[in-house]
Parts: structure tokens; C-alpha cells; sequence
């Protein structure tokens, strides 16, 4: 057993981790997303840019904190909070090494699961709660694309779970020692990286924010400190779809030479950097094709990749 | 051509007698008759309906304050002149149908049941001129703000602030102008529930990173449904035409290339055409060939920002910032040449401002080898991306009779399937001298407007190559007397009389002799036409300008009716309209 100080130096890495590769990331993608549009990005702020999120940081504490007069006060307060939660709790089951997590839940993945899915209220509420039609579309939208896809995501999950025999994500990760699951996996890892990226709201599912028709969508309405919740909620959301790739179709910390971490940070940041391409390359669909998309495509999909997953393992006796 | 007209003309003048009060001469050659109010819907319906080769697109409608006009002679007692411009894509020909009002019954009979598109037209007429329109279904003003008072294109209203009393703004004004803006959907002609059932409606504009400027649109929306969507404009509006009666012909320039802003050139080569048919100036083959240059290079750089925009309109971000990067390439060439990049005012009256600059082939020759990889690389990031078609294909669609109908010209029409293009059909400035393809397609869609100007870049990059491998020798002006400014030789500066010439030509600009003129041409973004007036004068008397965005805008509602609210943003991205060239 690990002592007690050592849990909550854990504990707080944990919390701390996300936020700060969180804040990373938000100057990486737009050094990142400048590289392939062929501009430079921030660059001025420390090296290479690198202070530029501090400087964004102090910015955005010292805005003044405005809610308006029109909008539902607590709601609309609480609501950015609540996707940071969901998301800093969904990280507690991800193991990043041998012994590296906060929790080993044996319902380590329904827990993922259902936290993502009260994140979607952060979304919703703020978006209702601002009393803006755009925000309401955007709310509307987002209620609509998330508890959808959510079905689809845990339908794509299954057939890691019949292979593996289990819940826990320890147990995932062990039972990838010797095979990846993306192998035999491979059609549940796209259907899990489309609903993931459809989850973190990332282009081209961004339908709830949509910059170009609904302005900013949701989030319409929110400055300061409350915006930059939602802010760093996203980029959260971007590493814990990258982790949870790693973990159930990489393999998690397994590779040879490199110390266990290292693989599970590198894994994970291959993953973001492709979310990030994702942005620099897609158009958006429009919403009734993104809802076709989902159920008439991906659905089936995702059932079929359970039946047959289902099938070979009831085949060979679970082996 | 010519037979076609005068068979036009008799045709008329057998079948309506009387009704024809006259025919008058112009500058241009187009056909113009005089036609009593009574009978003018009589005329404008056989024109479209009855005659072989019918006239089936109302080309523009504007009006005219004659009241301080002094060369009139030949044509009917008028204070007010209707003017009707009519366009047979089978004829290739205009015809110009004016109608005579007296200032105490200033009014005319509307066509929005011929013309649709005259819906708009009809209200700008009423808006500028106070002309009404009997039976027009919405006669509100269209630019100005509703509570404006005067109509601002008569003579008799102010063009200055300094000719006006000091503006102030009490609270009582202040109260009753908000008050005039508050949004009431019968207004707009918008019912308010269906079946019990509340509609959205969704104010669009006139700040929103999806209008491409201050646009505003409200929509009706059911669900994201759009039942309907009612464009409304005018905050673009800065008194172009208004302008054009107090420059003279020559400062007037710098004004067109602020119409279509992202055209440059293009506009000025419009205006100058139609100044050039009134002074009567023929140009020296240098100065063509530079002019169709130019304007290629400016029609590569508004189809580049319009790519960029419209792959942004529907979420990608990237596009916009390649061929923003390429436009900045263009604009370096435009930079060595005009010294300027937007907004060159280089294009003169009888020529243009200065000779290419040494090395200029140079930079030509690396952009046209620049160019068509980076065409090929977006055609298939952009073109061939499956979402980029999910949203563009079968989306905003009208067939070839809707786009006459409503007046769309340019890529957007021949997008529909037409080979419409005046540089062929009407080749000004020695088009007909290139070799050049008209790229077209069938379905009238925004994927479909978007392949058409994809293609036209290609095309025009085929014509600057002509260019360059061709230039001519010779003059960059002409050395008529109304060239502005006046080359030395041979008339100025040579004694105390021709240096007055040259002095008054420099301080007070040309006058141009008496007449009427409009040389539309093929802009980057459909027909442009300045439809000049000269009463002799160092100005214009009326600078009408007849841009493509007025009436495509107009077809907004048709183009989003039954869409999503996306979709919104997908037509208006394919439609390449600036609110410059809609509001003028």
C-alpha cells in the first residue's frame, strides 16, 4: 500500500497534470495549427511564444467578472465549473504507469462514461442559463450531438471490454501486454476516436460552437475567468480522449526501452497532436448530416464490431 | 447585332404607335426609347414575353432628376425619368426603356410581378428619388435608415454635411430613432407562430463573422429550419452615386475601386469604359493590353479571398490563410506597378497613370508559375474534401429561369449552365483578342459556383500569360485632348495657350460632351455597369452604378428558404458578394 502523503501527492499531480498540459496545449495549437497554415503563431510572449499562455492567463483573471443582467445568475455561473469537474474526475481512473492512478475503480470505464456524460450538462446549462439565442442553438445543438454520440462511444468500447473481461482500466492496459488492441480492435479505435473527438466538441464536430453561424455557440455570452473554464474544459477534454486512446487501444504505458510513463505521455500526445490536425484540415457538417452520420453510420457500425467481437470471443472460450 | 436592334425598334414602334413618344440618340448606341407611363408595362411585357428573342432580364432600373438639366433637346418633358435597362441574352443586345414623370405625379407602375428582381430596384428608386411604385408588395427604403426624411439622389438634397444644419441628437430623437428599430416580425413580413407554435427568429448581422461586413439578415427559423430570411442592407451605404455628381470625371476614380473593393481595377475599368465612350477616346494598344492584364490579376485576387472565405464559411480554417498568402503575392505585382494594392486608382481617363516599371515581366512570369500547384492543392483540400460537398452540393440552388429572373449575373449565373460572359459576348478593351475558355456548369448550386470560379482563375492566369508574352510597344495614353491627366505632346505645354489647356484640364478636370453612356462589362463577381450622364459639365450629372451584388443578395430568401441555419452561411459564402458593391 502507498502511504498516505504518497496518494495525495498523486491526487494532486492528478488535478494539477490536466490543467496545466491543458493550458500547454492551448499554445501548441496555435503554434501547432500556425505551422500548417503557414504563418508563425504566438511568438513574442518568453521563447518561442511559451509565456503566451500566462500572459493569456493574467489577462483573463483580471477581465472583469460579468455575468449579464439577462442571464440565469447561478446557473450560468456554476455551469463552466461543472465540465471541469467532470473532466478532473474522469481523469482519476486513468492509470498513466504501473501503479500511477488515483483510483483502480472495477467500473473504471462506466465511470469515464457517465462523467463524460454529466459533462455535457456544463454545455447545455450554460448555454440556457444566457438567455441568447445563439447560445441556445449552440446549447441545443450540443445536447443533441453529445448524448448521441455517447451511445455510439460506449457501444465502441464493448469489444474492448469482451476481450478484456473487464471494466477496470488496469486490466485493459494488462490485457494489451503482448497484442495492442487497436489489431484486433481496429474498427472499435475509429468508432471511439470519432465519438471522442464528437465528445471534446473538436472541429469537425464543433457544431455547438460553430464560429462561423452561431458565433460561439454556447459560450456566446461568457468573458473572463468563467470563458477560460470552458477554455481550458475543452483542452481537458482533447488529453482525456488522447489518454483514453492510449490506455484502451495503445496499450497504455506498454513499449519496449522507454520508461512506462514516457510511452503513455508520448501515445497521448500523438493523439493530441492529431486532434489538432483534425482542426487545421476539416470542414464542419451541418447538424442533420452529423445526427445521420451517428446513427445510420457509426451505430450500426458499433453494434456490428460488438456482435462479431462477441462472437470470436464466446468462440474461443474467452481466451 | 445592329439588325436585330432597329428589327427591335420597328417591332415596337408598329405594335405600340403613339406610346413610343421618341427615340433617343446615345453614346453608347443602345436603343433608348421614351415611353409614355400608361403603356410602359405594356412595352416591358412584350419586351420579355411577346417578341422573338425576347429580353429576359431586367438589366437595371433607376431613375433620373432631370429638373437642372440643360441639354435635353429631343427628348419629352421630364422632372423624374424612369429608366428601364433590359438585357437578350439571344440578341446580344440592351435596350433602354425611359419614362417621363411629372415632379406633381412622380410615380410609375411596379413590375415585380415581370421582374422579381425589380422588387428591390423598385424600393432603391423610391428610396433615392421618392418615385413611387404603384402596387409594389414592400415600398420601404431599402438603403437609407426608415426614418431618414428627403430622398438623397434629388438634386435638391444635400450632398454635404456642411450643406446641412448642425446635426444634434436629443433624448426625445434618440428615443423615437430606437424606437423605430425595434424588431416587430409583421414588419418584415414575418408571421409569428405557426399552429400555436412560437417561430425563432434569429437576428443575423450587422456584426457577425459570417456576413462578410455589416450585413444583417433576420431569419425566421423553426427549429434550425429557415422558413424564411429577409436580408437587410444598407449600412454599407456611402453615397456613391451621390459622389459621382460632385467629382469630376477624372477624381472620380478612387471612388469606383471602393465599389467592389476587392476587385480593384475592374471597377475603374467600368467607369472608364463608359467616360471614354462619351469623350470618344480610342486607345492605344499598350493600354489595353496593361488595362486586361491588370484587371485579370485583380480578378485572380478577389476569386482568392472569396476561396479562402467561403472554405472558412463552412468550418475549415485553413484555406483562408493559403490564399490570403497567394493575394499577397498578387499584390506585390500590383504593388511594383499601381504603387498601390487594394485600391490602385491607376486606371486613367484615355490610357493609364504611369508605363509598366522596368523587371514588371519578371514578376508576372513567377506568379503565373506560382499559381497553379497551389490551385491544384486546394482543389483538393477544399473541392474534394467529402464534407466541404455534404454542405455545398445541392445546397442554395436555382435553375437558369430563376437566375435571369432575378438578375444574377457572373460566375453565379454561369454556374446554371449559360456561357454568359461579356468578354466573349461583348469583348471590350481587346478581349476578343485572347484565347480564354468560359467555364461553366449545370446545377446551379453553391459547389457548382464555387467550380466555376475555380476554373476562372485558371483561365484568367491564361490570359495575363497572353499578356505578358504579347505586350505591345507604343503609348500608355492616348493622346486625345480629353485624356486626363494630358500627355505633353501634342497639345500642351508648347506656348501660353496650351499651357492653359493643361493647366484648366489639371485644376478643374475634363468636360466631357453631352450624352449618356453605360459599357457594362465582366467583372469578377458578375456585370458591372456605370451608366454615365454628362450635361456638359466637369461631372457627371447622374453616375448610376449597376453592381452584381445588389441583385444577388436579393435572391438570399430564394437560395435559404427550407434550409438549416448552416446552409445560411454556405449560400452567402458561394454567392462572393462585398456590401460595398451591395449598398454602393
Amino acid at each position: 500500500m502507498r502511504s498516505v502523503l504518497a496518494n495525495l501527492l498523486i491526487i494532486a499531480g492528478f488535478v494539477m497534470g490536466p490543467l496545466t498540459i491543458a493550458a500547454g496545449l492551448v499554445w501548441l495549437e496555435r503554434r501547432l495549427l500556425a505551422v500548417w497554415q503557414d504563418r508563425y503563431g504566438p511568438n513574442r510572449v518568453g521563447p518561442f511564444g511559451l509565456l503566451q499562455v500566462l500572459a493569456d492567463t493574467i489577462k483573463m483573471l483580471t477581465k472583469e467578472d460579468w455575468v449579464p443582467p439577462f442571464a440565469d445568475r447561478w446557473v450560468f455561473v456554476l455551469a463552466p465549473a461543472i465540465i471541469i469537474v467532470t473532466v478532473l474526475m474522469s481523469f482519476a481512473v486513468v492509470p498513466i504507469a504501473p501503479g500511477l492512478h488515483v483510483a483502480d475503480l472495477n467500473v473504471g470505464l462506466l465511470f469515464f462514461l457517465g462523467m463524460s456524460s454529466l459533462g455535457v450538462f456544463s454545455i447545455v446549462l450554460g448555454g440556457w442559463s444566457s438567455s441568447n439565442k445563439y447560445a441556445l442553438l449552440g446549447a441545443l445543438r450540443a445536447a443533441a450531438q453529445m448524448l448521441s454520440y455517447e451511445v455510439f462511444m460506449g457501444l465502441s468500447l464493448m469489444g474492448v471490454v469482451a476481450i478484456a473481461g473487464s471494466f477496470s482500466l488496469v486490466d485493459i492496459v494488462n490485457a494489451q501486454r503482448h497484442l495492442w488492441f487497436i489489431i484486433p480492435q481496429f474498427p472499435g479505435f475509429l468508432l471511439f476516436l470519432i465519438a471522442g473527438s464528437a465528445e471534446a466538441r473538436r472541429i469537425p464536430f464543433d457544431l455547438p460552437e460553430s464560429e462561423s453561424e452561431l458565433v460561439a455557440g454556447f459560450h456566446v455570452e461568457y468573458s473572463g475567468m468563467k470563458f477560460g473554464m470552458f477554455f481550458v474544459g475543452e483542452y481537458m477534454g482533447v488529453t482525456l480522449i488522447s489518454a483514453m486512446l492510449t490506455v484502451l487501444f495503445l496499450g497504455g504505458w506498454h513499449g519496449p526501452w522507454l520508461p512506462p510513463v514516457v510511452w503513455f505521455f508520448l501515445k497521448t500526445f500523438f493523439f493530441i497532436c492529431l486532434f489538432i490536425l483534425a482542426r487545421a484540415s476539416f470542414p464542419r457538417p451541418r447538424f442533420d448530416q452529423l445526427m445521420e452520420f451517428g446513427w445510420k453510420k457509426v451505430l450500426p457500425l458499433a453494434l456490428l464490431n460488438l456482435i462479431i467481437t462477441g462472437a470470436i470471443v464466446v468462440a474461443t472460450g474467452g481466451q | 447585332m445592329q439588325a436585330a436592334i432597329t428589327d427591335a425598334l420597328d417591332e415596337l414602334t408598329a405594335r405600340f404607335g403613339e406610346a413610343v413618344l421618341s427615340i433617343q440618340p446615345t453614346a453608347d448606341g443602345i436603343p433608348t426609347l421614351w415611353v409614355s407611363r400608361d403603356r410602359v408595362r405594356d412595352v416591358l411585357r412584350y419586351l420579355k414575353h411577346d417578341l422573338p428573342n425576347p429580353y429576359r432580364m431586367l438589366f437595371d432600373l433607376t431613375a433620373i432628376d432631370e429638373r437642372v438639366r440643360l441639354h435635353r433637346a429631343g427628348q419629352p418633358a421630364s422632372d423624374f425619368t424612369v429608366v428601364y435597362v433590359l438585357l437578350s441574352f439571344d440578341r446580344n443586345s440592351y435596350i433602354r426603356i425611359k419614362v417621363p414623370l411629372q415632379a406633381e405625379q412622380a410615380s410609375v407602375p411596379t413590375i415585380t410581378d415581370l421582374w422579381p428582381m425589380a422588387n428591390w430596384y423598385e424600393r432603391e428608386m423610391w428610396d433615392m428619388f421618392g418615385v413611387n411604385v404603384e402596387g409594389h408588395p414592400y415600398l420601404r427604403r431599402i438603403l437609407m435608415p426608415p426614418t431618414w426624411v428627403g430622398h438623397p439622389l434629388r438634386k435638391d438634397h444635400p450632398a454635404r454635411a456642411t450643406e446641412m444644419q448642425p446635426f444634434q441628437m436629443d433624448e426625445d430623437l434618440e428615443e423615437s430613432e430606437q424606437e423605430a428599430l425595434r424588431f416587430q416580425p409583421e414588419e418584415w413580413g414575418m408571421k409569428r407562430e405557426r399552429e400555436g407554435a412560437d417561430f425563432l427568429f434569429l437576428n443575423v448581422g450587422p456584426q457577425h463573422p459570417g456576413t462578410h461586413g455589416v450585413l444583417r439578415v433576420v431569419l425566421q427559423l423553426d427549429g434550425e429550419e429557415i422558413v424564411d430570411a429577409v436580408p437587410d442592407i444598407g449600412y454599407h451605404h456611402r453615397g456613391k452615386e451621390k459622389m459621382g455628381e460632385r467629382q469630376t470625371w477624372h477624381t472620380y476614380i478612387p471612388y469606383t475601386d471602393r465599389v467592389d473593393y476587392l476587385s480593384g481595377v475592374v471597377n475603374e475599368l467600368a467607369y472608364l469604359l463608359s467616360v471614354e465612350m462619351l469623350a470618344g477616346i480610342e486607345l492605344p494598344a499598350r493600354a489595353t493590353v496593361i488595362r486586361v492584364m491588370m484587371s485579370e490579376l485583380y480578378r485572380i485576387t478577389n476569386h482568392l479571398v472569396w476561396f479562402g472565405t467561403f472554405a472558412q464559411d463552412v468550418g475549415q480554417l485553413s484555406p483562408v490563410f493559403y490564399t490570403f498568402n497567394d493575394r499577397e503575392r498578387a499584390y506585390a505585382i500590383t504593388e511594383a506597378i499601381c504603387g498601390a494594392r487594394m485600391h490602385p486608382n491607376w486606371f486613367r481617363i484615355g490610357g493609364i497613370m504611369w508605363d509598366l516599371p522596368n523587371g514588371w515581366d519578371t514578376l508576372v512570369r513567377d506568379f503565373i508559375a506560382y499559381l497553379p500547384p497551389r490551385l491544384k492543392e486546394y482543389e483538393a483540400a477544399v473541392m474534394r474534401n467529402g464534407i466541404f460537398k455534404a454542405r455545398t452540393v445541392g445546397v442554395g440552388t436555382y435553375t437558369l429561369d430563376d437566375a435571369i429572373d432575378w438578375g444574377v449575373t457572373g460566375p453565379n449565373l454561369r454556374a446554371c449552365g449559360i456561357d454568359w460572359d461579356l468578354r466573349k459576348k461583348q469583348p471590350y478593351s481587346g478581349y476578343e483578342l485572347f484565347e480564354f475558355d468560359i467555364p461553366t456548369a449545370q446545377h446551379g448550386d453553391c459547389y457548382d459556383r464555387a467550380v466555376v470560379r475555380v476554373e476562372e482563375m485558371r483561365q484568367s492566369l491564361r490570359i495575363i500569360q497572353q499578356c505578358v508574352d504579347n505586350m505591345p510597344e507604343g503609348l500608355h495614353k492616348s493622346k486625345h485632348r480629353l485624356t486626363t491627366p494630358p500627355i505633353k505632346e501634342p497639345y500642351t505645354m508648347h506656348d501660353i495657350e496650351t499651357l492653359i489647356t493643361h493647366f484648366l484640364s489639371v485644376s478643374w478636370g475634363p468636360v466631357l460632351p453631352p450624352g449618356e453612356a453605360m459599357r457594362p462589362i465582366e467583372g469578377s463577381k458578375g456585370m458591372y455597369a456605370y451608366y454615365l450622364i454628362s450635361d456638359g459639365n466637369t461631372e457627371s450629372y447622374r453616375t448610376r452604378i449597376r453592381t452584381p451584388s445588389f441583385p444577388h443578395m436579393q435572391t438570399l430568401p430564394l437560395l435559404t428558404r427550407g434550409g438549416m441555419v448552416a446552409d445560411l452561411l454556405a449560400v452567402l459564402g458561394a454567392m462572393d458578394f462585398v456590401l460595398a458593391d451591395v449598398d454602393r
